[in-house]
């Protein structure tokens, strides 16, 4: 059997929870017939039918609403945007609507927006974007962002399940770049865990999506220059996974937090800080962030290439940090 | 397939106090019946905002914003009691009635709005920010029209379920002027999604009059744009938004999709109590206190025969009696232990 890709890990994901579950159901632009735009929901049309997938006009916010509304009547939503820079459209009905609403009023809103995200594909300031942090500053939802196929499948399918809302970031460069063999069976990947990407002892790379595979290039690199290297996939960034976080700091003593998002009011700011709070006797040098730097995604591929964390920097800095 | 949470309509006074006998003979079906429901409603509308805003709001026991519906009672009263129990009601924020009608009495209301235990949402939020999934009645947010999606993929999922259930969503002018509104609509109306859609056209958006918020002269106009039916109709009399809503009701019910009832009416107080409305211009207030939703369903009732003055006097006896013990429960209730802050912002093992 051919390996799984990423984009058909979360495919087989989303359908199996549909064959599990008639509430589930989608919504978005270009879902059906099309099969999406990057062709996540391919099949799905023709299988369960246009009552649960649905082709929706070009509205960010009333998928999101419409999702909310659905969701209190008690079924499952899984609404897409169809690149993760059109979320702002349908903004005030995340951070408002639904993430406060069970707090409010006691009326859980268990919706799951899906959002391709992420540079690296020549996509300019509309369709490259990181938005994450936005999502991380609001009490009430959850954000995940996997990096590898198995935990795309497990955590769409436990997204899904959830009964909260998720917002579910799914690397665009990674949709067909990445590929393993999953399991027969099924199983899901509890959100709010972090995972050890890879063991080390000198050094940690915390991080998340697609720069899991660039600390994991960076790593073997430092691994041959004597500086055994540890990366922290966070897989879910609310809530933050926080002991294992500190446990690899207390292991290693120097830490890179890692994201591809723009560096200021980013989530490697309030990594940082918690280990700064909660392990500082354990620090051997300063916590590095290293981030794409504050401007939109430029297009052209030497801007594009320039503004993307990439395995160099994250070497030379890790240098820099071992000579501590 | 989630179950239909079984609503029983609530008694006349959800509070325990009977509702006075009439002395005029009734049947349920009636005119007169409907005439009485709608009577108490409204005045129980009536009496507990003005004891909110006018008191409670003045003594300092209610902060925050206090937005009432005075003058338009009969918008969200009329068309609530068109909603079966088994609908889902999504109030605007001068909707109290609508509560009412949903088995919520003036203790809740009032210990809502007190920010106590006793309230809705046990002091998380306040004033209107209110609902009960189990009741099918959806808090609004602060944002004007942010109900209008929602609503309509509430109206979606009772289609998808099967259900001949419909959802009702409340608004007023100043929202049909955001995107949501327009969204909403639009996404329900090409899903035919059982959705009626009632607009209390109050004249003001705030400070900002009718004109400055849109060009075409109805919000009804509209209607056309998304390929549904709209009409207008006297918000201030309670008996023509009814019938306006079974209308509507019907249409939805029927598989049809949306349906727009535009409802002229005004808004006889400011935007919230801290608002004395200076920028209204004097003679409006006159000429709709004449036009008042209560008075003209009193006279009406008096007219016909289905109430005598007496009666009335006892009804609007028995809800002052009503409010000033749910206004006593209210403030028995304790406020929240701030152990409560951190709570249920996640489901909670």
């Amino acid at each position: 059997m051919p390996a799984t890709t990423y984009l058909e890990a979360i495919r087989q994901g989303i359908w199996e929870e549909m064959e599990r579950d008639p509430n589930v159901f989608l919504l978005g632009e270009d879902i059906g017939i099309y099969g999406g735009a990057f062709k996540v929901t391919q099949g799905m049309l023709e299988r369960f039918g246009d009552k649960r997938v649905v082709d929706t006009p070009i509205a960010e916010s009333a998928i999101v609403g419409a999702a909310i509304g659905a969701s209190f009547m008690g079924l499952r939503p899984v609404a897409e945007m169809q690149f993760a820079d059109f979320i702002t459209c349908g903004f005030d009905q995340i951070v408002n609507f639904a993430a406060k609403s069970r707090y409010r009023w006691n009326a859980p809103a268990p919706i799951v927006v899906r959002a391709p995200s992420g540079g690296g594909i020549h996509g300019g300031p509309y369709h490259s974007q990181n938005p994450e942090a936005w999502f991380v500053h609001t009490p009430g939802l959850k954000v995940i962002t996997p990096a590898t196929a198995y935990d795309a499948k497990g955590l769409i399918k436990a997204a899904i399940r959830d009964n909260d809302p998720v917002i579910f970031f799914e690397h665009k460069a990674l949709y067909r770049r990445v590929k393993e063999d999953l399991p027969e069976g099924e199983y899901t990947v509890p959100i709010g865990k972090a995972r050890v990407h890879r063991e080390g002892r000198d050094m940690s790379i915390i991080t998340y999506g697609a720069m899991v595979h660039v600390a994991a290039e960076a790593a073997a690199q430092m691994e041959k220059e004597g500086v055994s290297t540890e990366v922290i996939d966070l897989r879910t960034l609310l809530p933050l996974d926080e002991e294992t976080i500190l446990a690899s700091v207390r292991k290693t003593s120097k830490v890179i937090v890692l994201h591809e998002a723009t560096i200021t009011g980013g989530i490697g700011g309030e990594i940082a800080a918690r280990i700064t709070e909660k392990a500082f006797e354990w620090l051997d040098g300063p916590v590095v962030r290293i981030a794409a730097p504050d401007t939109p995604v430029p297009y052209s591929p030497p801007l594009e290439e320039a503004f993307l964390p990439n395995t160099a920097t994250v070497v030379e800095r890790a240098r820099r940090l071992a000579a501590y | 397939m989630a179950a239909v949470k079984s609503v029983t309509l609530p008694e006349l006074n959800p509070s325990g106090f009977g509702a006075p006998e009439f002395s005029t003979p009734e049947s349920q079906d009636s005119e007169a019946a409907l005439a009485r429901r709608f009577y108490y409603f409204l005045s129980l509308q009536r009496e507990v905002e003005d004891r909110i805003e006018r008191k409670l709001y003045r003594q300092g026991k209610i902060l925050g914003g206090v937005y009432v519906g005075r003058g338009q009672e009969a918008i969200g009263i009329g068309a609530g009691l068109v909603a079966r129990p088994d609908d889902v009601l999504f109030p605007c924020h001068r909707d109290l009635g609508l509560y009412f009608i949903r088995g919520i009495g003036p203790r809740e209301v009032f210990a809502q709005y007190m920010g106590r235990v006793g309230g809705l949402t046990g002091g998380k939020d306040g004033n209107m920010h209110m609902g009960d999934l189990n009741r099918r009645i959806v808090a609004i947010i602060s944002a004007m029209a942010a109900s209008v999606p929602v609503a309509a993929g509430a109206a979606m999922a009772l289609k998808y379920q099967g259900s001949s259930s419909i959802a009702f969503n409340f608004f007023g002018d100043g929202a049909t002027s955001r995107g949501d509104w327009h969204e909403g609509i639009n996404l329900a109306a090409v899903q035919k999604a059982p959705l009626v859609l009632i607009c209390n056209n109050n004249q003001y958006a705030y400070s900002t009059p009718l004109e400055k918020q849109m060009a075409c002269r109805h919000v009804a106009d509209r209607g056309v744009a998304y390929g549904i039916p709209a009409e207008i109709v006297d918000g201030n009399d309670v008996f023509a938004v009814y019938q306006a809503a079974q209308r509507a009701a019907e249409h939805a019910r029927a598989g049809k999709g949306p349906y727009l009832i535009e409802c002229k009416t005004f808004r006889m107080t400011g935007h919230s109590a801290h608002d004395g409305g200076d920028y209204v211009p004097k003679h409006l207030w006159g000429e709709w206190a004449a036009k008042d939703p209560i008075l003209k369903l009193a006279g009406k009732m008096l007219d016909r025969g289905w109430a005598t003055e007496g009666d009335l006097e006892r009804m609007q006896a028995a809800i002052k009696r009503e409010t000033d013990e749910a206004v006593d429960w209210a403030e028995r209730s304790p406020y929240p232990d701030a152990s409560e802050l951190t709570r249920n912002v996640y489901e909670e093992a």
